[in-house]
């Protein structure tokens, strides 16, 4: 399978996913400007953290005019996952593909520490190889990380089981503890964890590594990668 | 053409938790600001609007307001417009 990082103007962590995917499962990954609407020879796109735009109006809001947005929008279309990491889950939400929104944290404080998280559902293409319920250990690292939704989306979140994660600990007053969603389709997910940084011993965690390799072993089990009309994508310095 | 200058103030919805706005008000209470019950902090946002009327200019900012300067899920604005530039 083949996977794109988009890079927006002040995306900051698109080299470390790059670098994950690459060391955890080897799969070929290409670095894809944010002017690019073509995203048809993918079957995953990482949208990474950072401060997008400068995060200059509200987190992710001007990211979601780029043209990467709609080849993302094309390729959920056709089956592809899109995960979005800190960033590039409030550029999902900004961009109405995931419910809700993401503000600054109840305490005003940025937080970059390792956070415990729990596994509430692991029958999804980027959690199917946790053990359903495991507690595992993402660091995560923001000042808008705080979920939010209204009431009625909040049930139907609880009802469907796309809170895919919680906090053991809320380290940012999320409602419910929130700390990873998905969406109605099943194929996105937006989580503040960066799983990208947690695929090593000296990184104090490999629990990351498994959402990539979920990922992996779902794309291959539905068959013939959708990249059959592959086109060649320059490579980002 | 007339320029009419536009002021679109944007704040978090009532039923959001403003920490800002909660941190500013213990700090006004700790330095014996007596009385002060809530403070809500949001966002001014100014912009000259070149239309032919003033309805016109009205829904060229809200449209601003829908498609960027506002996100509806937490946020909630106001416009207010009146004749001249800044």
């Amino acid at each position: 399978m083949r996977w794109a990082v988009i890079v927006f103007p002040g995306s900051n962590c698109d080299e470390d996913a790059a670098l994950a995917i690459d060391r955890v499962l080897g799969d070929p990954v290409d670095l894809v400007w944010h002017d690019r609407s073509d995203l048809s020879a993918y079957d995953a796109i990482i949208l990474p953290g950072g401060f997008s735009y400068g995060d200059y109006l509200r987190s992710g809001a001007i990211a979601r005019f780029a043209p990467a947005i709609a080849g993302v929008r094309a390729a959920v279309q056709r089956g592809a996952l899109v995960l979005g990491i800190c960033n590039g889950f409030q550029v999902l939400t900004e961009a109405g593909l995931l419910p809700g929104a993401l503000l600054v944290n109840d305490h005003l404080q940025f937080r970059c520490e390792l956070a415990e998280l729990r596994v509430e559902n692991a029958e999804t293409p980027f959690t199917l190889d946790y053990a359903p319920g495991a507690r595992i250990r993402i660091p995560i690292a923001h000042r808008d990380g705080r979920y939010h939704a209204d009431a009625a989306t909040l049930s139907q979140l609880q009802r469907e089981r796309r809170a895919v994660l919680r906090y053991v600990q809320n380290p940012n007053g999320s409602a419910q503890d929130i700390a990873a969603v998905l969406g109605a389709n099943g194929r996105i997910l937006g989580l503040m964890p960066h799983p990208e940084r947690a695929v090593a011993e000296w990184m104090r965690s490999t629990d990351g590594a498994r959402m990539f390799t979920s990922m992996h072993r779902y794309v291959e089990q539905q068959g013939a990668s959708l990249a059959a009309s592959a086109e060649g994508v320059g490579r980002l310095g | 053409m007339t320029k009419w200058r536009a002021t679109v103030r944007v704040w978090l919805k009532p039923s959001v938790f403003d920490p800002q706005g909660h941190a500013v008000l213990q700090a006004l209470a700790s330095l014996g600001h007596d009385g002060v019950e809530q403070v809500r902090i949001g966002k001014s946002i100014e912009l000259t609007v070149a239309a032919d009327n003033r309805d016109e200019a009205e829904a060229k900012v809200r449209r601003a307001c829908e498609e960027l300067l506002c996100n509806p899920v937490m946020e909630t604005y106001a416009v207010h417009v009146e004749e001249g530039a800044q």
